[in-house]
């Protein structure tokens, strides 16, 4: 200020006191950093011990772009008319945030028709078409464009999507009342199920609680008229262990994996599943 | 130096320090100020006297915050899109905005941007270097709402001397925030978004609470009983990354020397009272200074300066005016 200084006094030597506090201030710092950073990468954790992996939204990368690249946002979630996309939690550790579809209590039955959740993804993670660097997994490509039933009359009666993101599985046969037989009547998934589907005899453009839509079959069928995609899933008979014939529910190349089939199948649990990210295999 | 630079560094951990050389006309307020110790004491006293206190920008503040967050969330509830997603990433109107550092993230661990990624990351950018960059921390980001509430309470029960408060080194942000980007490159997961309480509590608030709310409380309680402020201080890479962007920002506060009686209320209310160094008598080279990249342009000091010394300015618009 206005007291010019002289030449500049050597600088005292740090107090030990002083000394001793900034070392101390360090180390807190470092421990805080380290602290910090290593309850990051706890979540790796869930990432690489998941023993199923999520069934991600139609479009999505592989699982690990997938999840680099998701800016989780929840945009997804927003656009989809049967609210069938959820946000992972903290324990899905890096997923955290990150969407998926929980098939069984509300699958993807296409009913925006344009892949409404692809649209909205601001990062490329759900995507029509895969950036030519992005290797295409072994099973995951799609023969051809996938039709789907409800836009089978329009002059565009395919579905923009090229890759399947899991696919459908027989997998407790012994509990499929097709393959019992046995018909079903009545409210699939009973009258507290909040599950949406479109029902294209009642509104194209308004998914209905499934609950809503009774059903009346002499032989159950559901996984298969349910179905949005066209000869995804049909009903044919199959020679079982004991050289019997039954109707069963078989998958064939076109299905997606979008789980519509998990969803409607009347079974405790339900008979017929969808393995996410599965490759196809004929 | 240049005080650019060192306001930058000072945005990295490095300590404030004194002026090398101090404007003739500074010295003079200077003089002039402390001339006559009566009249100074009682000019002091008079403008306590007369201090509105006030916590117009405060609430001013909040409201924005609060209005901000939700619009996200009626957006999404009552399905009235005008802004769709979150703070990560969202579209206002149509129009892609991307949060800078999520967008940062995103790029090094996937390393492949598409065009709408940097429409929304670049549209931003525009937005925060008009307005301050830091601004989005405490006119935004809803953890440093919360973490303001329980600084209140920190405080309190500094008051009582039952907790005290550790003050980690400021640098260690920095390192943070060098860390979290190699991170995303190398492991290619974006491993800070997992633990970001920004990233978690707007999507707590627009799509439903779920465990990662556990994770804010635990910050916030680390705050009340280790360390004030701690996660916006020492750790929050969405911080540093958004006072890059306001470094040349026109908005700031600017601090003018010769209002100030140098009592130091505004330091004690700063998030980060390194940047109201020039405060301090002896430190302010200039008449009017800015307070650089590192304010979040609160206006808490603004609001508790007696004298209004502390205001905020458009950088070129007073001139224009």
């Amino acid at each position: 200020m206005s007291t010019p200084t002289p030449q500049k006094p050597k600088k005292p030597a740090m107090s030990i006191e002083k000394a001793q506090k900034a070392r101390r201030k360090f180390l807190q710092s470092v421990g805080l950093a380290g602290g910090v950073i290593g309850l990051s990468l706890l979540g790796y954790i869930p990432v690489s011990s998941a023993k199923t992996p999520r069934l991600r939204p139609p479009g999505a990368l592989n699982e690990s772009d997938f999840l680099s690249s998701c800016i989780k946002c929840g945009q997804c979630v927003q656009v989809c008319p049967v609210q069938a996309i959820k946000l992972g939690d903290l324990n899905d550790g890096f997923g955290v945030g990150v969407p998926y579809i929980d098939a069984r209590e509300q699958a993807c039955d296409f009913s925006c028709d344009a892949v409404q959740c692809v649209l909205a993804c601001p990062t490329g993670s759900l995507t029509y078409k895969k950036p030519e660097f992005l290797k295409i997994s072994d099973g995951a490509m799609l023969a051809a464009a996938p039709i789907l039933k409800a836009k089978e009359k329009d002059a565009e009666s395919t579905l923009n999507l090229k890759e399947r993101i899991g696919v459908a599985r027989l997998a407790r046969p012994e509990s499929c009342l097709a393959v019992q037989g046995k018909p079903f009547k009545g409210q699939t998934r009973g009258a507290a199920f909040t599950g949406k589907m479109r029902y294209m005899d009642v509104d194209r453009w308004k998914p209905i609680p499934i609950r809503d839509h009774p059903y009346d079959l002499e032989l159950c069928d559901l996984c298969v008229q349910a179905c949005p995609v066209k000869n995804a899933l049909e009903l044919r008979p199959v020679k079982g262990a004991d050289g019997v014939e039954r109707m069963t529910p078989t998958v064939l190349e076109p299905c997606v994996g979008c789980g519509v089939c998990e969803m409607i199948c009347p079974a405790e649990p339900a008979a017929i599943v969808v393995d996410a990210r599965a490759p196809w295999k004929a | 130096m240049s005080r650019f630079t060192e306001l930058f560094m000072g945005m990295l951990g490095a300590a404030p320090k004194k002026p090398e050389k101090v404007a003739d006309k500074v010295q003079k307020i200077m003089f002039l100020k402390y001339e006559d110790k009566d009249r100074y004491i009682k000019e002091k006293l008079h403008a306590r006297e007369h201090h509105n206190v006030s916590h117009k920008w405060r609430n001013r503040r909040w409201a924005v915050l609060l209005a901000v967050n939700l619009l996200f969330v009626l957006s999404f509830w009552l399905d009235i899109q005008i802004l769709e997603g979150s703070l990560t990433a969202s579209r206002f109107v149509g129009f892609h905005l991307i949060d800078l550092n999520s967008a940062l993230q995103v790029m090094l661990a996937h390393k492949h941007i598409i065009v709408n990624l940097f429409i929304g990351t670049f549209t931003v950018f525009l937005i925060w270097v008009l307005l301050g960059g830091r601004t989005f921390c405490s006119w935004v980001c809803p953890y440093h709402l919360l973490a303001e509430w329980t600084e209140a309470l920190h405080l309190k029960l500094v008051e009582k001397k039952i907790v005290t408060d550790h003050e980690f080194h400021r640098g260690t942000r920095t390192v943070f925030w060098v860390l979290f980007g190699l991170m995303s490159i190398v492991t290619g997961y974006t491993v800070f978004e997992t633990l970001s309480p920004t990233g978690i509590l707007s999507r707590a608030l627009i799509y439903g609470p779920g465990l990662a709310l556990g994770w804010v409380g635990l910050l916030l309680l680390f705050e009340i009983l280790y360390s004030r402020r701690a996660w916006c201080r020492y750790v929050c890479p969405i911080g540093l990354t958004y006072g890059a962007v306001g470094a040349i920002s026109p908005l700031q506060v600017s601090y003018h020397v010769e209002h100030c009686f140098h009592e130091g209320d505004c330091r004690k209310v700063c998030l980060v009272p390194h940047v109201l160094d020039v405060t301090v008598k002896g430190r302010a080279s200039e008449e009017t200074m800015g307070l650089g990249p590192d304010c979040t342009r609160c206006g808490l000091c603004i609001d508790i300066c007696p004298t209004g010394a502390l205001r905020y300015e458009v950088k070129g618009l007073s001139k224009l005016l």
